[in-house]
C-alpha cells in the first residue's frame, strides 16, 4: 500500500478517534483525577469548601466501605444464580428449535424473541405491574393454589428481579445459541445415529460442545451487564423504596454519591474501582473458560 | 413431517410409543432428510409442548399488558386480570395524550429524534471507520481497533458521570445534544461496520476503482456504502434500539420534562403515585405499549438485517 493511501485510510477514522478522546478518554481520564481529590468543607461547613490532594485516600475508602463491597458481593452471587439458569433455558430452547422441523423453528423463534423487542424500562414496568398486589394476576393467582406471596418483600425482590431478566434474556441468547447451533456439520448427527446414539446423547455430546463459544460470549456478556444493573432495581425502589435500598447496586451507589450526595469525588474513585472489578472479572471467566477447551 | 424411523430417542418420551426398536448397526442407508432431528412423533411432541410453554411465559406480560390498557381504573384494581373488564382503550389513549398538557408526545419526538437521528450520524461515523480499519494498513491502526474493544469493559457510570461534569461545563446538559453527541461514538457500530466491510468489499474492486482514477473519497461515498446497506441497515437498527432504551445516560444529563425520553417519562409516572399519592397506573401501562410500538415495528420489519447483525456480533 503506498503511503499517501495509508493516511488517507487513517483519514476515515478521525472522526471517530476525535470522538472517542471527547467521549471516552477524556471522561475516563477526568474520572481518575477527579477520584485523587476530596472536597474539605472548612470549620462548620458554613465557609466553602477547598479541594485537596488526597492521593489514594478515596479507593482505601471504596474498598473498605461494607455498603459499595456489600452490593458488588450481592451483584455477584445474584449473577451466579440468575445467568446460569438463563443460559441454560436458552440452551435447552436453542436445541428444541434445532431439532424441531424448520416450519415450527421459524414460528417459535419470533415468538419467543417477543420480549427482547420490549425496552428493558418498559418491561420493568410491565412485570412491576404483573407483580403488584393490587392491580397484577399473579398474586390472586398464587392465592388460588395457596401461595401467599409477596413480591414486594425483602427476601422475594432477588427472585422477582431474576424473573424478569430471564424473561427478557432468553430469547436474544437463545438466537445467539441457535445461531452457533446451525453451523454444526450436519452429517455428524447422521454418522451419530448410525452408530446407534440416542438424540439426547447427540445433543450433549455433539451439539452442546460446538456452541461452548457462543455460550461463554452470552455469560461473558450477561456479567459484564449484571455488574452494572440499575434499571431494574431504580425502577422496583420507584414503588417498594422499603425493600429496594438506594444502596443495592454498585451503580445505584455511585449514582446517589454523585447526585444526592454531592460526593462526586468519592463517586468517581467507585466508578474506577468498579471498571477494574469488571475488567478482572471478565478477565478471569475469559482465562478460566477457555483453558478447559482441548 | 416427522419420520417414523425406527430409532432410539432421547429418554424424555412420556412412554405413548412401544419401546424403541435399536438401530440396526452396519446397515448404511443414506436418508434423504437430514433434518427434522428429533425423528419420532412422540419426540416431536415433547418439543413442541416445550415450545408452547416457553411461548406462553413469554407472551403473557404482553397480554396481560394489552388486557389492562382496556381498563379503566376501577376495572384495574377489581376485575379479573386476564380478561377484558369494559372497553376503556380510547379513553385511556387520550388521557396518555392529553395528561400535563400532551407531554407524552413531546417525550415520543424526543425518543425518536434521539434514536433516528444520533443513530443516523453514527452509523454513518461507524461505517467510515470500520472501513478504514478493514481496507488500509495504516499506523496506529492497532490502537484505535484495541480502543473499540476495549471500550466494551467500560462501565457506564464511569464514563457518564464525568460526561455529565463535561457536558455541565460547556452547558450542554438539559440540551438535545447531551443525548445526541454521545450516540455518534458507538464502538459496537465500528466492531461491527468493520466486520462487514471485511465480508462485503473486495480489494480487488478498490483496486480497481483506483485504476480507473477515483479518488478514495468518491470510492467511498459511491461504490462502498452502496455495497454496504444491508450492513448498514444492521448497525442503525441496533443503534437506535440501544438509543430508544437508553436510561442512565438521559436520566443523569436531561434535568427538565421537556427534553426526557419516554422511558424517563414512564419511570417518573410510574413513581408519582408513592411520591404524590396520585394513581397514573392506567396511564403508565397505557404508555407503557404506546412504547413498544416503534420498536415492534422497526424489529419485525428489519428483522433479516437484525438477525444477522445479532449472529455476526456473537461469532467472531
Amino acid at each position: 500500500m503506498i503511503r499517501s493511501q495509508r493516511w488517507k485510510g487513517a483519514a476515515f477514522t478521525v472522526p471517530f478517534q476525535l470522538g472517542f478522546v471527547f467521549l471516552y478518554l477524556l471522561p475516563i481520564g477526568y474520572a481518575v483525577y477527579q477520584s485523587l481529590y476530596l472536597e474539605k468543607s472548612s470549620g462548620l461547613g458554613l465557609g466553602g469548601a477547598t479541594t485537596e490532594f488526597v492521593g489514594l485516600d478515596n479507593y482505601g475508602q471504596g474498598l473498605t466501605d461494607s455498603a459499595f463491597m456489600g452490593s458488588i458481593l450481592r451483584v455477584v452471587l445474584f449473577a451466579c444464580v440468575q445467568i446460569p439458569f438463563m443460559l441454560l433455558v436458552s440452551l435447552v430452547l436453542a436445541l428444541f428449535l434445532d431439532a424441531a422441523t424448520s416450519k415450527v423453528a421459524s414460528r417459535f423463534r419470533i415468538v419467543l424473541l417477543v420480549p427482547y423487542m420490549i425496552p428493558g424500562v418498559v418491561a420493568a414496568i410491565v412485570w412491576i405491574n404483573l407483580y403488584s398486589p393490587e392491580v397484577g394476576p399473579l398474586t390472586p393467582l398464587g392465592n388460588l393454589f395457596g401461595f401467599d406471596w409477596n413480591f414486594f418483600a425483602p427476601s422475594m425482590v432477588w427472585p422477582a428481579i431474576g424473573n424478569l431478566l430471564t424473561w427478557h434474556g432468553i430469547g436474544y441468547n437463545m438466537v445467539i445459541i441457535y445461531s452457533a447451533l446451525q453451523g454444526v456439520p450436519r452429517e455428524l448427527f447422521e454418522a451419530a445415529r448410525l452408530d446407534g446414539a440416542s438424540e439426547l446423547r447427540i445433543a450433549l455430546s455433539i451439539k452442546v460442545p460446538f456452541v461452548r463459544g457462543a455460550l461463554v460470549l452470552t455469560a461473558l456478556l450477561s456479567i459484564i451487564q449484571m455488574l452494572q444493573i440499575f434499571n431494574e432495581p431504580a425502577l422496583f425502589r420507584n414503588v417498594t423504596p422499603q425493600t429496594v435500598s438506594d444502596s443495592f447496586t454498585p451503580i445505584m451507589i455511585i449514582y446517589n454519591q454523585a447526585f444526592n450526595a454531592a460526593n462526586y469525588h468519592y463517586a468517581a474513585a467507585l466508578s474506577v474501582l468498579l471498571a477494574l472489578i469488571l475488567g478482572v472479572a471478565s478477565f478471569l471467566f475469559y482465562r478460566l473458560t477457555s483453558r478447559e477447551v482441548d | 413431517m416427522a419420520l417414523t424411523e425406527n430409532r432410539k430417542e432421547d429418554g424424555t418420551d412420556n412412554g405413548t410409543r412401544t419401546a424403541a426398536v435399536p438401530p440396526r448397526k452396519g446397515t448404511v442407508r443414506r436418508l434423504a432428510a437430514p433434518d427434522p432431528a428429533s425423528r419420532s412423533r412422540g419426540g416431536q411432541r415433547f418439543l413442541l409442548l416445550g415450545l408452547i410453554m416457553a411461548s406462553v411465559y413469554s407472551l403473557f406480560p404482553v397480554y396481560w399488558l394489552i388486557i389492562a390498557s382496556t381498563k379503566d381504573r376501577v376495572g384495574l384494581y377489581q376485575s379479573n386480570g386476564l380478561w377484558f373488564s369494559g372497553w376503556h382503550l380510547w379513553d385511556n389513549l387520550e388521557q396518555v395524550f392529553t395528561y400535563e398538557g400532551g407531554i407524552f408526545l413531546r417525550w415520543t419526538a424526543n425518543s425518536f429524534l434521539y434514536a433516528g437521528v444520533g443513530s443516523l450520524g453514527g452509523t454513518l461515523i461507524a461505517l467510515a471507520t470500520g472501513y478504514g480499519l478493514a481496507r488500509f494498513d495504516f499506523p496506529g491502526r492497532g490502537a484505535v481497533f484495541a480502543a473499540v474493544v476495549g471500550s466494551f469493559l467500560i462501565p457506564i457510570a464511569l464514563l457518564t458521570l464525568p460526561l455529565y461534569l463535561l457536558f455541565s461545563a460547556i452547558g450542554l446538559v438539559d440540551t438535545p445534544w447531551a443525548m445526541l453527541i454521545p450516540c455518534l461514538i458507538n464502538p459496537f457500530s465500528v466492531y461491527l461496520a468493520k466486520v462487514y466491510t471485511e465480508a462485503t468489499i473486495p480489494y480487488e474492486l478498490l483496486e480497481a476503482a483506483r485504476i480507473d482514477g477515483a479518488g478514495e473519497l468518491r470510492i467511498f461515498f459511491s461504490i462502498v456504502l452502496r455495497m454496504m446497506t444491508t450492513g448498514g441497515a444492521t448497525v442503525f437498527l441496533l443503534a437506535f434500539v440501544n438509543t430508544w432504551n437508553a436510561f442512565f445516560l438521559p436520566l443523569t444529563v436531561l434535568r427538565g420534562q421537556e427534553n426526557w425520553t419516554l422511558n424517563l417519562g414512564l419511570y417518573h409516572w410510574s413513581g408519582k403515585k408513592l411520591e404524590s399519592g396520585i394513581d397514573v397506573t392506567s396511564l403508565v401501562l397505557t404508555g407503557a405499549l404506546l412504547s413498544i410500538i416503534p420498536m415492534a415495528i422497526m424489529m419485525v420489519a428489519m428483522r433479516r438485517y437484525w438477525r444477522s447483525g445479532v449472529t455476526l456480533g456473537a461469532l467472531k
